[in-house]
């Protein structure tokens, strides 16, 4: 369907049900019982999820198609973000203009760094791409005032020209909306215990999630997707089979850049403020981070590690002493103690550690991420469900 | 005049005349054997082909133009496939992919943006793809991946990568060794076949005698990076320079 075969059609209309039903699904616990602070199902969680994986999607057509590090590529989302609110000030507080200006212009941008960074390859393509992203973070953080807001960052104001939008006196700053539809209006749905809330600006992160996921799958399937990937084993080889490898890879990289920048112009129509901290360096490992602890080539993968990546840093980061303590509260009082001390260094503010061994743990365990663990449970599975079954068929494999 | 002319090939590696003043004159549509020791530059020539090397001096012109100063892609692009002496094959992807890229870089060019097209759609490449691999006897092994191929069908797998582009012409760096010799005798004929009814020059390394006096019409000593004898495979036989520096020498 829609020219994708039936095992990419079924994985697409998979990640379709979970972003439809992603506020059940991340909202398993009634809201007054002890595990409600495991739910994750609260609009701005649920954004980044999605937004995050439109950024791991991206990085991955760089990263896992062509193998090419880039440890930059915040500095596309931070520059999406930046043109979004200054079209949400400049001409509309709708959102479309925003988003689709911030994807064009990180475009742009991706094409000159890409141009220069990808004369190199391996650790100094990476070191290129981080030097380039350390500039863009620190020109916007001094120098850049005047357009970036510098330390306060950038945000939309009540007297902002809009031209495009009808003007009343007074009132409130405007929220972006799709069409009078505002972002961050939320029905919330209460029944017995649980409360579900459905998010206007979650819904349309996640229709673009989908686009950026479809587009993907077609760039995978494509002959230009099997050079990215012949790219990624042997460059060398594919020079002498008479591909020019560099138009490839530069391609590769401003449609990666455009993915971070609609990213970054999502976020900013989510919430209209932008700062340079988006730019930083740590912002562009957390998508390497993401696209390596998923599953770096495949296509689900990004999501999967995008969404377990922000999941913790929202949820493990939230959990403090005290509730650390109620949740041990039936243990004898120096066992109690004992046990919070030793889980302390984990939680709150040590949620990068619990990350860093889960991360480690993958690397090592699952070299090929989070859908390595899943590709090897589903065989487990289908090896005992062929035990199962006594005709001794064999079995074609798939495709 | 010939498709591929080389007059005064030199290449130094520091203090090594790898290539010391070559000639070669490869006719259309025949088969040019280069033999010689190893070590004697055989392979370093073929560099200085395809773009790899660029020699100290000399030219080598491919149907009346010059490819030094070329890109490798340009040089595959105007018509010069090569099939490498170790393996350079996309190690991670199936043995049909592996074909599949060369021929669409035939037939794309260097450089196509098509990120919305299908694969699925490429019937013709996958059948091109497919029929070399039938000629090279590995199509029951299409979909399996490159890596886990053993030395010999790597080596198959080289020789449908640069004939499936159907090159002016194919450079062959000792395109038999690590084949079992039933294998052998099959590229010896696939090579004869396709010399036969496709025409496409082609320049030999190979160590095999018997390879090579079957399918060369005209053969090169080089020794110690001179060619000694540029002859007639009849004449090479009985050429004493050449059974002194080569076949009389040490059998390897
Ligand atoms: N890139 C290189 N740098 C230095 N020496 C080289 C290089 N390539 C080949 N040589 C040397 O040049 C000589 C010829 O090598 P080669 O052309 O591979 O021989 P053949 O293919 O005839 O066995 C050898 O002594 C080899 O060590
Ligand atoms: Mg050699």
């Amino acid at each position: 369907m829609f020219g994708l075969d039936t095992k990419d059609t079924r994985l697409f209309f998979f990640v379709a049900v979970l972003v439809a039903f992603a506020p059940f699904l991340m909202n398993p616990f009634p809201t007054e019982s002890g595990l409600a602070q495991f739910n994750g199902g609260y609009p701005d969680l649920m954004q980044r999820f999605v937004i995050f994986g439109i950024f791991a999607i991206g990085f991955n057509i760089l990263f896992g198609l062509t193998g090419y590090l880039s440890f930059g590529h915040a500095a596309f989302l931070g520059t999406g973000s930046y043109a979004a609110v200054w079209m949400l000030k400049l001409l509309t507080i709708n959102v479309i203009p925003a988003i689709v200006i911030s994807t064009l212009v990180a475009g742009v941008m991706a094409l000159a760094i890409g141009f220069i960074s990808l004369r190199r390859s391996g650790i100094y393509f990476s070191i290129l791409t981080l030097a380039f992203a350390q500039m863009a973070f620190a020109l916007a953080a001094s120098v850049l005032t005047p357009i970036t807001g510098g330390e306060t960052g950038l945000q939309t104001a009540l007297n902002d020209p809009r031209i495009l939008d009808f003007r009343a006196e007074g009132g409130n700053i405007p929220a972006p909306s799709l069409f009078g539809l505002e972002m961050r209006a939320s029905y919330e749905w209460l029944v017995g215990g649980w409360s579900f809330t459905f998010n206007v600006g979650y819904y349309i992160s996640g229709l673009f999630m989908l686009a950026a996921l479809y587009v993907a799958i077609r760039i995978f399937r494509s002959p230009f997707g099997l050079m990215l990937k012949a790219i990624k084993t042997n460059q060398n080889r594919l020079n002498y089979t008479g591909v020019s490898t560099r138009p490839y890879t530069l391609t590769a990289f401003v449609i990666s850049g455009m993915y971070a920048g609609l990213a970054g112009g999502l976020m900013a129509a989510m919430d209209p403020l932008a700062g340079a901290e988006r730019m930083q360096w740590t912002a562009s490992g957390e998508v390497v981070l993401m696209t390596i602890l998923g599953g770096a080539g495949t296509l689900l993968g990004p999501i999967l590690g995008a969404g377990f990546i922000k999941y913790f840093e929202n949820i493990f980061s939230k959990i403090n002493d005290s509730i650390l303590h109620s949740w041990f509260s039936f243990l004898p009082e120096g066992l109690e103690n004992v046990m919070v001390t030793i889980l302390h260094p984990f939680v709150g503010k040590g949620w990068h550690l619990t990350l860093g061994i889960l991360f480690m743990l993958v690397v090592i365990f699952l070299p090929g991420g989070l859908m390595e663990g899943m590709q090897r449970i589903g065989k487990m599975f289908s090896r005992k469900k062929k035990s199962d079954e006594t005709d001794g068929k064999a079995t074609v494999p798939a495709e | 005049m010939g498709i591929l002319e080389v007059q005064s090939v030199n290449k130094r590696f520091g203090g090594l005349q790898a290539l010391d003043n070559v000639n070669l004159d490869v006719e259309e549509g025949k088969v040019h054997a280069i033999i010689g020791p190893n070590g004697a530059g055989k392979s370093t020539l073929l560099n200085c082909f395809v773009g790899r090397l660029m020699p100290d001096t000399g030219t080598v012109m491919f149907n009346g133009k010059s490819l030094l100063g070329l890109k490798p892609h340009e040089i595959n692009q105007a018509g010069v496939s090569r099939v490498f002496q170790t393996p350079e094959i996309f190690t991670e992807l199936t043995v049909l992919e592996n074909v599949m890229i060369p021929a669409l870089a035939h037939r794309d060019g260097a450089f196509k943006l098509n990120p919305w097209a299908r694969m699925r759609s490429e019937g013709g490449i996958k059948d091109l793809a497919e029929h070399t691999l039938e000629d090279v006897g590995m199509a029951e092994k299409r979909h399996m991946t490159a890596s886990s191929m053993s030395r010999g069908d790597k080596r198959r797998l080289e020789l449908a990568m640069g004939l499936v582009q159907e090159p002016k012409l194919l450079l062959l760096d000792e395109p038999t060794a690590g084949m079992a010799r039933a294998d052998t005798e099959n590229t010896i004929n696939l090579l004869k076949h396709i010399g036969e009814t496709r025409g496409i020059t082609k320049i030999i390394i190979e160590h095999d005698m018997e390879v090579v006096f079957s399918l060369a019409d005209k053969i090169s000593v080089l020794v110690q990076g001179h060619v000694i004898v540029e002859d007639k495979p009849e004449n090479i036989k009985g050429n004493p320079k050449v059974q002194e520096a080569y076949l009389g020498g040490a059998h390897e």
